[in-house]
């Protein structure tokens, strides 16, 4: 198991290590530069980026920055006066991680129910009504659901915000907008993997017992079933985090992708690598204490991994 | 009761050569996989509604007689008239011919990005798998590294780095999209290399790219060709991602994403315009989503005859 989670932390590592070059070199590719603009004469041109660091040579700008980044520090940005992005990325990611926490626990809730009820009542109603939310579902693009969402419940029945994010009330739609894609494939999963529990050996055993369906359902089935939904939880937070971005933009949401969005368009070299670095890394670590965490649960990852 | 004798028993005919030979045609993989698919209501629908958009994408673009670019400042926001089938937008231009332009774009992506992938991933994905070694430690450890960087992220800067258009948006979404492949063909090879047919043509002496092409190959093109379909809806889907945040295609040239987007704009007063990009994203998606479903048991010889 230590070797297994040492493997996994010194990938993560490197990935994150690849992630910051590329898009070091990449950023810095961009068509355009932060400090063009009509009433910027040269001398203060070359005094500004002299001022960040841009007219040194490229390795040793990569050298500085990579020296500020392990002690923590995004530097500042070039568009923003005097903000650090620290402080941008401290100011907006509250919003952005309240939104994806909310939206995945809808998406978790429901997603998980559609898919007991329809293997439960496989073959009937019940079950193709879930099947048929669950395609439905996974066909929609989020902004698409966001802005239907706004138009029905908005714009013309009145009953909730259109935008901002102040009250719960606020959250309900772009929560619904964010994780309904997510709780299509989780009740799909969730459903196929109930219906092999279903007919397993031991649902049989617990039946001959005599035991009550309420009982088998939530003791037997549900534990056992719910392991591949575990497995699929990295990349799921991941797919919800960059749903906010459109979602927070339609929304106006004052959250971490609207800021994404806008620093690329501004050629704001630091927000734009600090930002992606920031988020990478939160990527990366929830996707390995996931995996970590569902070796721990389940044994079986643990004795396949020893083998290796 | 009257006696049986050995007489009144002849021989009425007997050909060695045509008794043992097979009266019914001969049915192979792929005719089998088209004859499920095609007895599969909704797979054979979702097929026959993406044949028909990819037509109308060709030819109503063709033969209209408005342009995706020409504005007129009287007939704005109109909505669904027989001149104007969708309606029009705020900028007075056709809805109609601006749908099917954009069906040409987002398909083409669509299509275009999910088999460059799914090749590049094959290829990648077959050599990991059928030669091991340090290959595959090589192109298994880049896989690894990229799969853990959100490929959405790389995409976006990629796009901001190469520039707009279609050519770009499909090499972006190919930097990173041949991963998913190369790590599912991987395994299927793997399992594939060790099955006694491939030992008995490596001990016949038959050379790898035979072994691959002839023998391996065509045990996995049913499992790429349901991957495909499923991949297609996502590149579209990041398509339209891309072009709503600005960073796709440019005005005046246009995608579902881009109409979507201009739609949204105009939600509060004329829904139509996103409504209109919207469903046809959706019937897209979920036709093919449907057809992959089709085809995953159409190619399972696991289902054969149990329909």
């Amino acid at each position: 198991m230590a070797k297994y989670i040492a493997k996994r932390v010194a990938l993560a590592i490197v990935t994150l290590l690849v992630l910051t070059s590329v898009v070091f070199v990449l950023v810095r590719l961009m068509p355009g530069d932060p400090f063009s603009s009509d009433k910027m004469t040269p001398e203060i041109k070359a005094n500004l980026e002299a001022y960040y660091g841009l007219d040194k040579p490229l390795a040793e700008q990569y050298i500085t920055y990579m020296k500020n980044v392990l002690h923590g520090d995004l530097g500042y940005s070039m568009k923003y006066e005097s903000q650090t992005v620290n402080r941008i990325i401290a100011d907006s990611f509250p919003y952005s991680a309240d939104l994806g926490i909310r939206s995945l626990c809808f998406a978790l809730f429901f997603g998980l129910i559609l898919g007991i009820v329809a293997a439960l009542n496989r073959g009937k109603k019940l079950d193709f009504v879930c099947i048929l939310i669950a395609i439905i579902g996974t066909s929609i693009p989020d902004f698409i659901m966001g802005s239907v969402l706004q138009y029905f419940f908005g714009i013309k029945w009145q009953i909730l915000p259109v935008a901002q994010y102040t009250s719960f009330k606020h959250t309900i739609l772009p929560s619904i907008a964010v994780g309904f894609y997510t709780l299509a494939s989780i009740s799909r999963l969730m459903r196929s993997s109930m219906l092999e529990v279903v007919s397993s050996d031991y649902t049989k055993t617990a039946r001959a017992k005599g035991l009550s369906d309420f009982r088998i359902t939530f003791k037997h089935q549900i534990r056992n079933a719910i392991t591949p939904i575990i497995t699929i939880m990295g990349p799921t937070v991941a797919s919800v985090l960059t749903g906010t971005f459109v979602i927070e933009a339609l929304f106006a949401i004052p959250g971490m992708g609207k800021h994404y969005v806008d620093s690329i368009n501004m050629a704001d070299y630091t927000l734009v690598l600090g930002m992606t670095i920031f988020y990478g890394a939160f990527l990366i670590v929830s996707i390995l204490i996931v995996d970590i965490l569902y070796g721990i649960v389940d044994p079986r990852i643990r004795l396949s991994g020893k083998k290796r | 009761m009257a006696e049986i004798t050995k007489e009144q028993f002849k021989v009425v005919g007997k050909n060695t050569k045509t008794m043992e030979s097979i009266s019914r045609p001969n049915i192979g993989y792929w005719q089998d996989a088209w004859r499920r698919i095609r007895k599969n209501k909704i797979a054979f629908f979702s097929l026959c509604l993406i044949g028909l958009y990819v037509l109308m994408a060709i030819f109503v673009p063709m033969f209209s007689k408005y342009d995706i670019a020409t504005q007129s400042v009287a007939e704005m926001n109109q909505s669904f008239s027989k001149a104007h089938w969708f309606g029009t937008d705020s900028l007075g231009r056709d809805l109609w011919v601006r749908a099917w332009s954009g069906a040409r774009v987002s398909l083409t992506i669509g299509f275009a990005a999910s088999i460059i992938n799914a090749i590049v991933g094959s290829i990648m994905g077959g050599i990991s798998g059928f030669y091991g070694g340090k290959i595959d430690m090589v192109i298994q450890r880049v896989v690894d590294v990229l799969y853990g960087i959100p490929s959405l992220i790389v995409t976006i800067l990629l796009m901001v780095v190469v520039g707009n258009g279609v050519h770009c948006l499909i090499l972006a979404m190919c930097c990173v999209g041949w991963i998913g492949g190369c790590r599912f063909v991987r395994g299927e090879v793997l399992k594939l290399r060790e099955s006694d047919f491939v030992s008995a043509a490596k001990i016949l002496g038959v050379p790898d790219i035979v072994i691959i092409v002839k023998h391996i190959l065509p045990n996995i093109m049913g499992l790429i060709i349901t991957n495909l379909t499923m991949a297609i809806p996502g590149a579209i889907f990041q398509e339209a991602f891309l072009s709503y945040i600005g960073l796709g295609i440019k005005p005046p040239n246009c995608s579902w994403g881009v109409l979507a987007k201009d739609g949204i704009a105009q939600l509060r007063i004329h829904p139509y315009q996103v409504f209109v990009p919207a469903f046809l994203i959706c019937t897209t998606m979920l036709a093919l989503n449907l057809l992959g479903d089709g085809l995953r048991d159409a190619f399972d010889p696991k289902l054969r005859g149990t329909e």
